[in-house]
């Protein structure tokens, strides 16, 4: 069930009358039956995959919890004398060991499913090229959604690990957490911790925040049907042709894929949030105006922030203090130079972090590539701190000036977009070969005058083009005001109002219906 | 919340559902395609709910019988009262629902189906689905036929809420749509859609050579139901192939519609062979070299089919009955009217400008 | 204490480690930075920082880093 069908609206519809007409002590028993019903709908198959992480999940966390519970008591009463500090340390030891080969059960189980279903094909093709071999691939379904709920699951087990969150002892909300319905598709991958505090709470229905979510979900359909499939069209015919379509073309394709990515995506979590919010579930921002950004490093603090933030937490940080990476820097400082090997682990850590963010992109090389040349980028601006601290210093007037700002942000929007090439591409080598077209094929006349040939239609352009604009808008008065919703409920029937007008924008400049191919969300595949 | 505020929210709430509703029916109906100039077909449907006097004889089938028959011509040489409630690529199933909403409002003697149209056993088009359903209003007859016809990429709901179908055409938006938002123009005369231009038959190409030539169950079962709702309404149906020689209609098919008749106790009269006892003249009297007939072709055809309908069905003829007579004269009228302005536009243009999508279609 | 500072001052000179306490709250460290601390801080005090103390609460300021380092120095 795609959240852009005729379908989904009407789960939609009957789940909202009745998650507030029903008992709410039922309420998240409700959700659990609908997202059993979204997850049916893509293939019964996918939902015994997905129990089987719910399971590992729930039994694993309740094994480590149950000894650590056990450990406690014991500890704090222990039958018979009072234990000396190394008896006491001894029986943590031997509760820590325990635990800790549950938990690499855990993971090994439940990352496997992923690794198995995701990565075969990769694997044995690169087996393939490299010894010239020749494995035939798999044909293994992908459950939906599978990189989102595994993620969000490991964070559930680590978290649990690491004794920051309580273990869930009943099954059923394990599953729910695991596939909550408007995560499933693209996230945001949330923590249990947070999740849990509003997702099995009774709720009665709170006005404001009905409207709050619905307003979301209709800016969200907005963002998806009218800005991002519209765009859709000229970004697979300028991609669909890396020979014909060089020079100037690529930098189009590059700046109507960002506007497209941005509005698929963000619009995809609008409407997630939205609806979470409808059914008074908080779920926590992917996004904040990351376009606005100065540098990589902050962009990537505000684009998929969810992402970033779990490869930051469970994969960077625990990187980082890795025995074996202390070790060998330690070791580097000793024998190679102090500054080298203090840098070693940040740099090690980075780039295995980026490293593994590409390769969740995609099971392909040209996200490996990208996810390394962002470690790259943000390394090297890391390299150059001291200069531009230098720079910042003796020239402050320019640097706070607007001008500047503007400068910074076009120049990171610039470099993400480049980086996004291989996205569009899927192929490290026309991807690098069709940016530096862009640098050595002036074809920027013809390229202009093409631009009605390459699937968009005037009246395409005034559409698409009043909804970025709309977007830009949004997030600019978001960046200086703060929520634009709360502004507009102030002002009586004024959200009234512009719901409808969205809601009749959607209904007739969105690209959806006969003769388009009513385009999947783009994180879906991932 | 106070009081006052929740009912200004409620009173809020409902216009903004009102407003809704209210602009989608409107943008629906601006944006929906009126078929008043170029594709005429789409409009057809539709029109049937404007008659007002009874048919004995109704016309269910594709392009080959309203392009074909000329129901003034029967009327004026016979007084025979048809109508054909044809469109374009009409399937099968959507002429057994069309006939059977027809029995509502009408008690035809005779019901002429054209078998052309046997060949399809799987919905075909999007776009013939709805120039063939769009014109019904709601109602039992209008669901069964969209649940019988429409193909993989079409929503049912899209039907109810025509905006969720034609909203696309904000960008094609014409004068034309604007005036006729809440009325149309009728495109036939009894549902004949009259073309008097002239394009000759040349040479037909061989036809292509069939993996199957077995009449697919679905067509089977619908022609039984067709049968049978003719026999409820005491009605006789009778089978014809019109005699447009191009799509090729082969020797296979031929005999299994037979075969159906025969063990029926059906008519089937393949007007193929009998084109020369018609009179009809494939220099002249077709506008597309073959496929459907012109104005004279129809007349023609007119002629010979209401001589068959009166002497062997038993169709009264009605000129004697005033108030019929009435109606019919203003059909005539209209009829008459129609051919004379085609007429001035062939003489003017040398083709036919307002009811083409232009020289060479 | 001292030592402690004059260790973050020379890993992130322009932050005010005596007076803040919303260092990664309000985003004056950033994740590398953290890094940097934590190999160091290793380093100075021969405690080993396992992954699950890195929680913005011990890193908020310089005090709940001193804390940190105490508790973990006696385990």
């Amino acid at each position: 069930m795609l959240f852009t069908s005729y379908g989904f609206i009407a789960f939609l519809i009957v789940l909202f009358a009745l998650y507030y007409l029903i008992p709410r002590r039922f309420q998240w028993l409700l959700l659990l039956i609908a997202d059993a019903l979204f997850y049916y709908c893509a293939g019964w198959q996918g939902l015994v995959f997905m129990a089987a992480t719910v399971t590992v999940a729930w039994a694993s966390t309740n094994l480590m919890s149950s000894s650590l519970a056990k450990q406690k008591s014991f500890l704090s009463s222990p039958p018979g004398k009072e234990l000396s500090r190394e008896e006491r340390k001894a029986v943590k030891k031997q509760g820590e060991k325990y635990r800790k080969r549950i938990f690499i059960l855990a993971l090994v189980l439940d990352l496997g499913i992923l690794a198995a279903l995701k990565y075969t094909n990769f694997v044995i093709h690169n087996v393939n090229s490299l010894f010239g071999a020749n494995i035939a691939g798999v044909d293994w379904l992908l459950p939906l959604g599978i990189s989102f709920y595994t993620f969000q699951t490991v964070s559930y087990i680590i978290d649990v690990y690491w004794e920051k969150t309580e273990a869930e002892k009943n099954i059923l909300r394990v599953a729910l957490f695991t596939s909550f319905f408007p995560l499933l598709i693209q996230g945001p991958i949330s923590r249990f911790g947070d999740l849990s505090r509003t997702l099995f709470a009774e709720h009665e229905p709170d006005f404001k925040q009905i409207s709050f979510g619905l307003q979301r979900i209709i800016w969200g359909y907005f963002k998806k049907l009218v800005i991002a499939d519209r765009l859709l069209a000229a970004v697979t015919t300028l991609c669909g042709d890396p020979t014909l379509y060089t020079g100037a073309y690529v930098f189009f394709g590059a700046m109507f894929y960002a506007a497209e990515l941005y509005a698929d995506f963000t619009g995809g979590i609008d409407i997630t949030i939205g609806i979470a919010q409808v059914l008074g579930i908080r779920v926590q921002e992917n996004f904040i105006r990351p376009f606005f950004s100065r540098n990589i490093a902050e962009y990537w603090r505000r684009w998929h922030i969810s992402m970033g933030t779990w490869f930051k937490d469970y994969i960077f940080y625990p990187l980082s203090v890795a025995p074996w990476l202390l070790k060998l820097s330690k070791a580097a400082r000793k024998k190679i130079s102090d500054s080298f090997g203090r840098k070693l682990s940040v740099y090690v850590s980075t780039i295995i972090t980026w490293f593994l963010t590409g390769l969740w992109h995609g099971a392909a090389w040209n996200f490996v590539v990208w996810g390394l040349l962002n470690a790259v980028f943000i390394l090297a601006a890391e390299e150059f701190k001291p200069l531009s601290h230098r720079f910042r210093t003796k020239h402050e007037r320019l640097v706070s000036s607007f001008g500047y700002r503007v400068f910074e942000t076009l120049r990171t929007f610039l470099l993400v977009s480049s980086f996004r090439i291989l996205d569009c591409y899927r192929d490290v080598a026309v991807s690098f070969k069709a940016f530096f077209s862009v640098f050595t094929d002036f074809n920027w006349g013809s390229a202009f005058g093409d631009l009605l040939n390459i699937g968009l239609s005037a009246g395409d352009y005034i559409i698409a083009g009043i909804g970025v604009v709309m977007m830009f808008t949004v997030s600019c008065i978001q960046e200086k005001h703060g929520e634009v919703r709360e502004l507009i409920w102030q002002k009586k029937l004024l959200p009234y109002v512009l719901f409808t007008l969205l809601v009749l924008a959607v209904l007739v400049f969105g690209a959806y219906g006969v003769g388009y191919d009513s385009a999947q969300f783009i994180y879906n595949q991932f | 919340m106070t009081k006052t505020k929740t009912k200004v929210h409620i009173i809020a709430l409902l216009c903004t559902v009102i407003f809704t509703v209210l602009a989608v029916w409107l943008l629906g109906k601006l944006l929906q395609p009126k078929y008043m100039s170029g594709v005429l077909e789409g409009a057809m449907t539709a029109e049937y709910y404007n008659e007002t006097s009874p048919h004995d004889v109704i016309f269910i089938g594709d392009c080959e019988v309203y392009e074909n028959f000329s129901p003034v011509t029967m009327w004026e040489e016979y007084g025979v009262t048809s109508y054909i409630r044809g469109s374009a690529q009409q399937l099968i199933w959507q002429s057994y629902y069309l006939l059977e909403e027809a029995f509502d409002r009408d008690s035809p003697k005779v019901v002429v189906y054209n078998v052309q149209a046997m060949k399809y056993s799987e919905p075909q088009s999007e776009a013939y689905n709805r120039m063939s359903l769009d014109g019904m209003p709601l109602s039992a007859h209008k669901l069964a036929a969209i649940r019988a016809s429409a193909t993989e990429e079409e929503a049912l709901i899209s039907y109810f809420i025509p905006l969720l179908r034609y909203h696309d055409r904000w960008s094609e938006l014409s004068s034309e749509d604007l005036r006729y938002m809440f009325r149309r123009d009728p495109v036939t005369v009894s549902g004949y859609l009259m073309r008097s231009d002239i394009k000759p038959m040349s040479k037909l190409p061989s036809p292509p050579v069939l993996d199957d030539y077995a009449i697919g169950d679905t067509c089977w079962e619908y022609l039984d139901r067709l049968r049978l709702l003719c026999e409820e309404n005491g009605a006789r149906l009778l089978l014809i192939k019109s005699p447009s020689q191009w799509p090729y209609w082969y020797e296979e098919w031929d005999r299994q519609i037979s075969g159906y008749a025969e063990k029926y106790g059906l008519d089937y009269i393949n007007m193929l062979p009998l084109t020369e006892e018609i009179g009809i003249d494939w220099s002249r009297d077709t506008y597309d070299a073959g496929l459907h007939l012109n104005v004279y072709g129809a007349e023609k055809l007119g002629l010979w089919f209401g001589e068959l309908l009166t002497e062997e069905y038993g169709v009264p003829d009605r000129r004697n009955d005033t108030e019929i007579a009435a109606v019919w004269a203003e059909k005539s009228e209209a009829y008459h009217a129609l051919y004379d302005a085609q007429q001035a536009e062939l003489k003017e243009y040398g083709y036919l400008k307002s009811w083409t999508l232009g020289e060479e279609k | 204490m001292n030592e402690l500072l004059e260790i973050l001052e020379d890993i992130a000179p322009d932050v005010d480690f005596e007076s803040c306490d919303t260092l990664i709250d309000d985003g004056y460290l950033e994740s590398l930075d953290i890094v940097s601390i934590i190999a160091e801080l290793s380093d100075a005090y021969d405690i080993t920082i396992p992954a699950r103390e890195i929680i913005p609460e011990n890193f908020n300021s310089a005090e709940a880093m001193y804390s940190m380092v105490l508790r973990l120095m006696d385990e």
